[in-house]
């Protein structure tokens, strides 16, 4: 019941703020998001803290008839990696609503319903093991987004959200058909468990069909132009939401169904797909680099790490995923932090053009300070989280059988132009003579801001000196993704680059 | 030596940082005294435990903690690893460390940012302790950014001044150039050995047979990539660039960074790794690149009238000596000079400041002159710190150079012993051109300034003092007697497995460096004392040389410039907005077309609808009566 109560919690919530915006004032209808998004992190945290590290089975389990006559249920559970994005949403939810406090200038009921409602639908992708329950929650989460951007969003809010609604349900429809598909073929079942053990037919276009809906997603260059519209026009919020999470649902579809159900599919398309990723790393951070808008540089900056990440999920190796894992979290508490700041400078000049600032430290020095530590975790320095899920990533490529080393040495250019883009845009925004006379009257972060910003702060360093918390949770469902992407005969007996296990024993012997 | 101390030793530094960065604010002139109290603790641990400990046989080497699992493989780990190698560094980082906190409480006693300053200086040798207590790769990595960051940070300390915060940027970039490459090595190590911990991947690079890498065998690719970071952090050809920008940061920064500690990292590493640049046979490599740096920088040094400028490119040069003693296997000749440059250059640099303060931030040159009576204790000073690194017989800078140049020569390297021994003349010109341009002859102070010129106060100059000392001397102590020195026989066991066993006699080579050292001094002397100095460039060459060869603007035409058009024309404008907008957009456009022409069928015209029921039917019927 535990994982229900985590992904309904938010939904009452959403309901109870419709009924009671009438009764309450404004504020009230805050309070209540915040409690009830704070009473979600708290349940999720029993998730972690009951969570078996030493299994790689779904944990958690629930399992109905939902609509008994086709074969859906009501199928839940979690494992070492679904946990981590569970509770990523669950933790930046909070910390949502705290950023948006006094940002919406109209329909707060219906403002924070949308964004309780989506973090049902988040949780919901992340925890269901039915197929179509999963396609219900991925499809509804388009449904209270396109509400946040469509209604609380900038200009061209309209353009934006019909880009983004479009463009993700062109691949979803991909997906539906792939989906149905499966179910037909296998005895018309849409238990995941259970097709985890088959060995499928037609896995090229299968698989096709899925990683299009989640490459949509991630995003994959080149199907990534929907991310920096929906970026600039959402409302802080939602571009919290849809870095940190959103984008996440394409990458964890990826570990969780095209590697582990159709690894013949995975072996095809892995030439093209980490070509793809490492076009996206240099070509998003160049891109971003000459950028004039902070939200867009940030969007772009995005493309290029989540190619990253998806170079690192087809390394399939231990280092490779895992690090692919641990950067999907690493880019959500980064660039939610990034986008956090960018939203909160926007709130004090209502603009997010990069020539508009300029001197800020000066006006701002706390403000400097977290952004300061967050541009570094964006760029992976050591010590701070993203360099551990980089090196991890990099690290994988590397010793993978799947593909030549020559697209790590391309990939590990983009560390350089990391620096580039994002020391340069801070250069522009925090430093030189603070010469506008709209940038003097600025007021430094209030406490509001501090409390949601120092949350996030604390898991870039716990993460960059002591990763192995996240780490040691996931290691067994890793093992049992890179089992099943390796279980066909199709793809070759994938011995690891280098046989250890005795040296290792060793090594182990004289480092002790 | 117990690990508690060293973790103590460790993250004294890091206490200091956190207190001046979370309540720099309420302390005032406290934080550079807390600032320096953290830096000492470290010292006093390093000087009276580390150091007897070692010299007596000790190592430490421990895992602290796993920090990042591999599966199936070594994890990597956060752990020390002290030996002679590793406290050598100790003693430099945290004394003439300590002794530039000291003095920045003076230099920095009217900038109202200062407890921020010395947050970024604590955070800066925690950094560099890491860095040096590493024991393996990946750990010295954090340390190896960490310092970047902090010199990042120093460089653009005053960040209003957009020259400050360029010069940051770039050091930043520059040096992550460099550390593509050390990145690469660690991966390319890793892959071939299962591991990243000094000890047992040495062990295993001697022993274990290893496939080949990019056609290559596995060790010549990993050290010259390693060599590829090093030559970013220690400012060699072709990154040097960086350096001689990172003067726009307060002085006794660098004094600390860019002279004494972070910009000799990459010798550090490349001695660290002395077992794999043996097998790989690369040193030979990193030779040639230190001494065509240590020329190529000393005839930039000849034509700048900057002050702090001079010191920068003759910083430059000095490490290219440093790389030419590694790379010719002496590492502890190598290792002896980045100690006695510590010593005189972070003298000089803090000199330098101490003028600059005298001279409301003058720093040029022609600006100068005469202020040997009105800066006695800079003067002198600032001479001693010269001397030593012209070389001057019997002076720390002599030893140390001198070990090098003989080194080479008996590596059979003699174009390279020619050209250092050239390098060497050039030091001493331009060091004392500089000491005759700004100390003796007539003053051109402006006469406002002249007028509160004054000594530094006993904080500046007591550090000064401490630092001449050895200057003048150290060289003689732990280096007299060649082979059997202290030096040697400290560090002798870290680097075992080094090359030449065959010395020729050192007298002659001692000779004729003092010879070139006294040369140089002379000729400057000859060409700048009681003249009127300075002129602008007028032959091609001299411009050639003051326009620093216009690297910087060729770097910028050649990289900078085309990147940044290619991302925003070519990527951004054409491709992304629009070919693959465009794309989107069109199918969005043609599916409305098609949509709106099909909507034109339901007319709400009810006759309509009949005739083409009727038509349809007609069809139908036609196709299935007849052709079929």
């Amino acid at each position: 019941m535990l994982l229900s109560a985590v992904i309904f919690l938010p939904l009452l919530g959403a309901i109870l703020i419709a009924l009671a915006r009438h009764i309450l004032g404004e504020s009230g209808l805050k309070w209540i998001a915040l409690i009830v998004t704070l009473l979600t992190f708290a349940v999720s945290l029993s998730l972690y803290t009951g969570f078996d590290a030493t299994t790689h089975e779904m944990q958690f389990k629930e399992q109905r008839p939902w609509i008994a006559g086709l074969g859906i249920s009501y199928h839940l559970g979690i494992d070492g990696i679904s946990l981590w994005l569970v509770l990523l949403t669950t933790f930046l939810t909070p910390l949502c609503v705290l950023a948006a406090w006094n940002s919406i200038e109209k329909g707060t009921s219906g403002f924070m319903s949308s964004l309780l409602m989506l973090e049902t639908a988040m949780i919901g992708v992340f925890c269901a093991l039915d197929l179509f329950l999963f396609y219900v929650f991925w499809e509804a989460m388009l449904i209270p987004m396109y509400l946040l951007i469509g209604i609380w969003g900038g200009h061209r809010r309209i353009y934006a959200t019909i880009k983004f609604v479009l463009y993700t349900m062109a691949g979803s429809a991909l997906m539906l058909v792939g989906i149905l598909y499966l179910y037909f073929q296998n005895d018309n079942t849409f238990n995941l468990m259970t097709l985890y053990g088959r060995t499928l037919s037609h896995q090229n276009l299968l698989f096709l069909a899925f990683f299009i809906a989640f490459a949509i997603k991630v995003p994959l260059f080149p199907f990534h132009t929907w991310l920096p519209d929906a970026h600039v026009e959402a409302p802080t919020v939602g571009s919290v939401i849809l870095a940190g999470v959103l984008l996440k649902m394409g990458t964890y579809g990826i570990v969780r169904f095209c590697l582990p159900l159709f690894p013949e599919g995975t072996a095809a398309y892995t030439p093209l797909i980490v070509t793809l990723s490492v076009i996206g790393i240099i070509y998003g951070a160049l891109v971003a680099m000459v950028q004039p808008d902070l939200k867009k540089l940030v969007a772009y900056s995005s493309v290029s790490h989540l190619g990253f990440v998806v170079l690192g999920l087809f390394a399939l190796n231990h280092q490779g995923v895992q690090g692919g894992i641990l950067q999907m979290i690493n880019h959500g508490l980064s660039t939610g932090a990034l986008f956090l700041l960018v939203g909160m400078i926007y709130e004090r000049r209502h603009t997010h053009m990069i020539a508009d600032f300029g001197g800020l430290s000066k006006q701002m020095p706390i403000f400097a300070v977290f952004f300061m530590i967050v541009t570094l975790s964006s760029i992976g320095l050591p010590g701070l989280n993203g360099f551990v899920g980089e090196f991890m990533i990099l690290l994988g490529g590397f010793m993978s059988d799947s593909f030549s080393k020559v697209y790590v040495i391309i990939a590990a250019t983009g560390v350089i132009f990391a620096a580039v883009y994002m020391l340069w845009m801070f250069q522009r925004v925090m430093f030189g003579k603070l010469d506008n006379p709209k940038n003097q009257t600025l007021t430094d972060l209030s406490l509001r801001e501090i409390v949601v910003l120092v949350p996030i702060v604390v898991f870039i360093v716990w993460i960059g000196i002591y990763p192995k918390t996240f780490l040691s949770r996931m290691e067994q469902s890793v093992s049992q993704v890179l089992r099943q992407s390796r279980s066909t005969a199709a793809v070759k007996a994938a011995a690891p680059a280098i046989v250890l296990d005795t040296t290792t024993k060793e090594a182990k012997e004289v480092d002790e | 030596m117990s690990k508690g101390l060293i973790t103590l030793l460790l993250i004294s530094p890091l206490i200091g940082f956190l207190i001046n960065g979370l309540f720099g604010k309420w302390l005032k002139n406290v934080s550079g005294w807390i600032a320096s109290l953290a830096v000492l603790i470290s010292f006093i641990i390093s000087a009276f435990v580390v150091f007897p400990a070692v010299r007596s046989g000790g190592e430490l080497k421990e895992t602290l903690y796993e920090w990042i699992p591999i599966e199936r493989i070594e994890s990597l780990n956060i752990g020390f690893h002290i030996d002679a190698l590793t406290t050598v560094m100790l003693l430099i980082i945290t004394g003439v460390g300590f002794l530039i906190h000291i003095y920045s409480i003076g230099y920095m006693s009217h900038d109202s940012g200062r407890a921020r300053y010395f947050a970024y200086l604590n955070l800066f040798v925690f950094a560099m302790l890491i860095l040096v207590l590493a024991n393996n790769y990946l750990m010295m990595f954090i340390g190896w950014e960490g310092v970047g960051l902090c010199s990042y940070l120093l460089i653009g300390y005053w960040f209003e001044r957009k020259s400050a915060t360029d010069a940051g940027k770039k050091a930043f970039i520059v040096n992550r150039i460099g550390d593509f490459g050390f990145l690469l090595g660690m991966l390319t190590l890793f892959a071939a050995f299962g591991t990243l911990g000094f000890d047992t991947l040495f062990e295993r690079a001697a022993t274990n047979t290893y496939e080949q890498v990019f056609g290559a065998s596995t060790l010549i690719v990993a050290t010259l990539l390693l060599l590829v970071g090093a030559v970013g952090k220690s400012a060699q050809i072709p990154l040097y660039v960086w350096l001689p920008d990172a003067m726009e940061g307060p002085t006794p920064v660098s004094a600390l960074i860019h002279a004494a500690t972070m910009v000799t990292a990459g010798v550090y590493m490349v001695a660290r790794s002395s077992i794999l640049f043996n097998l790989a046979h690369t040193g030979v490599v990193v030779a040639w690149i230190g001494v065509l740096t240590a020329l190529f920088a000393a005839t930039m040094a000849l034509a700048a009238n900057d002050i702090k400028r001079v010191l920068a490119y003759s910083t430059v040069s000095q490490l290219g000596y440093m790389f030419v003693g590694v790379g010719v296997g002496a590492y502890t000749s190598g290792i002896f000079h980045l100690m006695t440059h510590a010593f005189f250059k972070g003298l000089m640099f803090l000199t330098a400041g101490s003028v600059m303060h005298a001279m409301s931030d003058e720093l040029d040159m022609r600006k100068m002159g005469g202020l040997k009576s009105k800066l006695p204790i800079t003067y002198w000073t600032f001479l001693i710190g010269a001397l030593a690194i012209a070389g001057f017989p019997l002076l720390s800078g002599f030893w140390s150079k001198d070990e090098i140049l003989h080194n080479a020569w008996d590596g059979g390297h003699q174009v390279i012993f020619g050209i250092g021994l050239l390098t060497a003349f050039l030091t001493a010109f331009y060091m004392f051109r500089l000491i005759f341009v700004v100390f003796h002859g007539e003053s051109r102070v402006d006469s406002e300034v002249e007028s509160h010129l004054h000594e530094s106060p006993p904080v500046m100059w007591i550090p000064l003092v401490l630092l001449a000392i050895p200057s003048l001397i150290i060289g003689a102590i732990v280096g007299w007697g060649g082979e059997d020195s202290a030096i040697h026989n400290f560090l002798g066991d870290v680097f075992t497995h080094h090359g030449t066993s065959d010395h020729s006699n050192p007298i002659p080579f001692m000779v004729i460096s003092s010879i070139v050292g006294i040369a140089g001094i002379l000729v400057a002397g000859f060409m700048y004392r009681n003249k009127a100095p300075l002129n602008e460039p007028t032959n091609p060459l001299h411009k050639l040389i003051a326009n620093k060869y216009y690297i910087d603007e060729i770097y910028n035409a050649v990289f900078v410039q085309p990147i940044r058009g290619v991302s925003h024309y070519l990527f951004w404008k054409i491709m992304d907005v629009s070919i693959i907008d465009g794309l989107v957009n069109l199918t969005a456009f043609i599916i409305r077309g098609i949509g709106g022409s099909i909507r034109r069928l339901q007319t709400g015209v009810v006759q309509a609808y009949v005739v083409s029921m009727v038509i349809g039917i007609i069809i139908f019927l036609g196709y299935y009566l007849f052709i079929r």
